[in-house]
């Protein structure tokens, strides 16, 4: 039982951690919360739901589609919306109240096209039960313990091993002098939107493909838990949002067993509110100095 | 066109501030057509949306001082809305006390748990207290929805009595919900009025430009923002239970996500920092979707797009951008004999 409970909360903390690197990579860059990645990750499941559904592709195409798809969207957010208010030079605020607005309007568009009921979604990678001893494993929590975990390290290589991993932490550090050093700045920023989506369809399939359901205010609720997660573990911090994401998860498992599911959904903001008053660079954090 | 009926909007805001006469009889002309409203035959709607129009106003007036004056967004409004309508409900239910004290009760609890979430601003700014506040709002509605002993849960609360005055029944037939709605709408201008004229408002706008340099300049900036967060949520904690009074009946889903999206749309598009953007924004955005009967599936993406567009375009709203009021200078300083010595 106890196994059970914390083999859930990994499973789920793994796909956690996938929203929130999407969080810590573009807040990383900009130092801006993207209020917009919750409706991302619905906008990747429902991809993924036009795909493997209505279409019967299959999985793996509804993967890759939908990866292209919503880092397509991603960019497309930071074109149309972020970047004049960059040109611009306009206050922080304003770019936040903006992907609050862009996560409102995708995410009612969603309901309108898709309906805001929830719809099936098939379950992915369900190869039986497999036994270990006393314990026995879902081969579905099994693959997307495992596809998470591929792809947390996948991110890992493209940051710190790529070309353009190193100018996205050049960039990171300070946009001006790495323009000056001939990076694209731009482009990054678009490359890490696209990185950003693409992570948060993988996450949006897994988790439609674990409950089996998919609708348009999915999005909401994980959004707000991987950014607890994100927090958590110090924002724009890779490996901090993978151990936020894995304490998110297991606390969440671990409340639906002894408090109930009411309480399914409170946990993550607990976290939040208690790491935002207690430590709000988060675990692994790095403390920002104010210049003058 | 379109910059020549800015044009002329600035130019009448001008002549509004230029000339006392002008402004004085523009606000009697309002007010008078106000008070007739409910009593010249209009349809029962239109008297209900000028209602709405009442509670919102007093809504984003709140907010208005939190995010317009203190430049703290605050998304998670919805939260003390929820508060004061739950507190107001339930004490006039169980002690069948009269509207007009538990309106009060339960706007000083929304002013507490307003203290509550203000304290995180002595370590939060800027996006951290923006998702702290949204956290709040949605902590409010799920112990709403699972504390069933007092709640009622996700059934909700029904046949709350409606405001009494002195032993007459308020109600939408004798337009007693208009004139009170609207009386709270004045008491809530004139207070926020006197805070933003007075030091405290001068201090909150110094927090919005710079933080760290108002904090340099003596200005107790925890202390102040934590005092604006009180009165932003008493305030929206009296909105709220003036709302279930009025509707008689609220459920955890009354107050959602969607209603604080609702109030800072009003705020931004109305103006930030100003008081009359606050009447315009709610006149326009509350009654649009009654106006606009076929945008009515695509009510909430208008407001996301009000949100964008108006960021990017006119980020001071239709109403904001510099005063054009001369600059008073205080009594006993005459500028011209100053400038003439030298």
């Amino acid at each position: 039982m106890l196994f059970q409970q914390i083999f859930d909360g990994l499973t789920l903390g793994m796909v956690y951690a996938l929203i929130a690197v999407g969080y810590s990579l573009v807040f990383g860059i900009l130092r801006l919360v993207n209020f917009s990645h919750g409706s991302v990750y619905a906008f990747g499941a429902h991809i993924a739901l036009v795909v493997a559904v209505s279409m019967q592709w299959g999985i793996f195409p509804a993967l890759v589609i939908s990866i292209i798809f919503t880092g397509l969207l991603g960019i497309m957010i930071d074109k149309i919306s972020l970047k004049p208010l960059r040109e611009k030079k306009s206050k922080p605020i304003a770019a936040l109240i903006t992907t609050i607005g862009v996560s409102y309007i995708i995410q009612n568009l969603l309901m309108i096209i898709f309906g805001s009921h929830s719809k099936w979604f098939p379950k992915i990678f369900d190869y039986g039960i497999i036994k270990l001893g006393d314990i026995s494993i879902n081969s579905t929590q099994l693959f997307i313990f495992l596809v998470s975990l591929l792809l947390l390290v996948f991110l890992t290589i493209i940051i710190q091993k790529t070309k353009i991993g190193l100018a996205m932490r050049a960039v990171e550090q300070n946009p001006k002098a790495a323009h000056l050093m001939g990076i694209n700045v731009n482009y990054i920023i678009s490359f890490t939107f696209f990185l950003g989506g693409a992570s948060a369809a993988i996450a949006g399939t897994l988790i439609s493909g674990y409950y089996q359901v998919v609708y348009p205010n999915m999005g909401f609720i994980a959004g707000l838990k991987a950014f607890s997660a994100a927090v958590l573990g110090g924002i724009g911090v890779l490996y901090g949002s993978v151990i936020g994401g894995l304490v998110v998860g297991l606390s969440e498992s671990f409340a639906v067993s002894y408090f109930g599911g009411g309480y399914r959904d409170a946990v993550a903001f607990v976290i939040l509110i208690l790491v935002l008053i207690i430590r709000p660079k988060g675990i692994f954090g790095k403390k920002e100095i104010t210049k003058v | 066109m379109k910059n020549r009926l800015m044009e002329n909007v600035n130019n009448f805001i001008m002549l509004m501030e230029k000339k006392k006469s002008v402004k004085f009889s523009v606000y009697g002309a309002v007010f008078l057509v106000m008070l007739i409203i409910p009593k010249i035959g209009l349809p029962m709607f239109m008297v209900r949306i000028m209602t709405m129009i009442g509670m919102y106003v007093i809504l984003s007036m709140s907010l208005n001082l939190i995010t317009g004056y203190t430049g703290q967004v605050s998304i998670g409004h919805a939260g003390f809305c929820a508060i004061g309508a739950y507190t107001s409900a339930l004490i006039s239910l169980n002690f069948g006390t009269n509207f007009f004290i538990t309106a009060l009760l339960g706007a000083v609890v929304a002013g507490i748990f307003g203290l509550l979430l203000g304290l995180p601003t002595l370590r939060l700014s800027g996006t951290y207290l923006t998702i702290a506040t949204l956290g709040f709002g949605e902590v409010i509605r799920m112990v709403i929805l699972n504390w069933e002993s007092l709640t009622n849960g996700p059934l909700g609360i029904t046949k709350i009595p409606r405001p009494v005055f002195f032993g007459i029944e308020l109600t939408s037939l004798n337009g007693g919900l208009y004139y009170l709605v609207w009386i709270l709408v004045i008491i809530t201008t004139v207070v926020i009025y006197r805070i933003i004229r007075s030091k405290m408002g001068r201090a909150l706008m110094a927090i919005r430009e710079d933080e760290l340099v108002s904090k340099l300049m003596g200005i107790k900036t925890v202390n102040l923002k934590i005092y604006a967060f009180i009165i932003s949520a008493f305030f929206a904690g009296l909105a709220g239970s003036y709302y279930a009074h009025m509707i008689r009946y609220i459920d955890p889903n009354t107050f959602t996500f969607d209603t604080s999206i609702m109030i800072i749309s009003i705020v931004i598009f109305g103006g930030m920092g100003t008081i009359k953007g606050m009447f315009l924004g709610s006149a326009l955005l509350i009654s649009f979707p009654e106006v606009l009967r076929f945008l009515q599936e695509y009510r909430f993406v208008v407001f996301g797009l009000i949100l964008v567009l108006m960021i990017r375009f006119r980020p001071q709203g239709i109403l904001g951008g510099q005063s054009r009021r001369d600059y008073k200078m205080p009594k006993g300083v005459n500028l011209e004999k100053i400038m003439k010595e030298g």
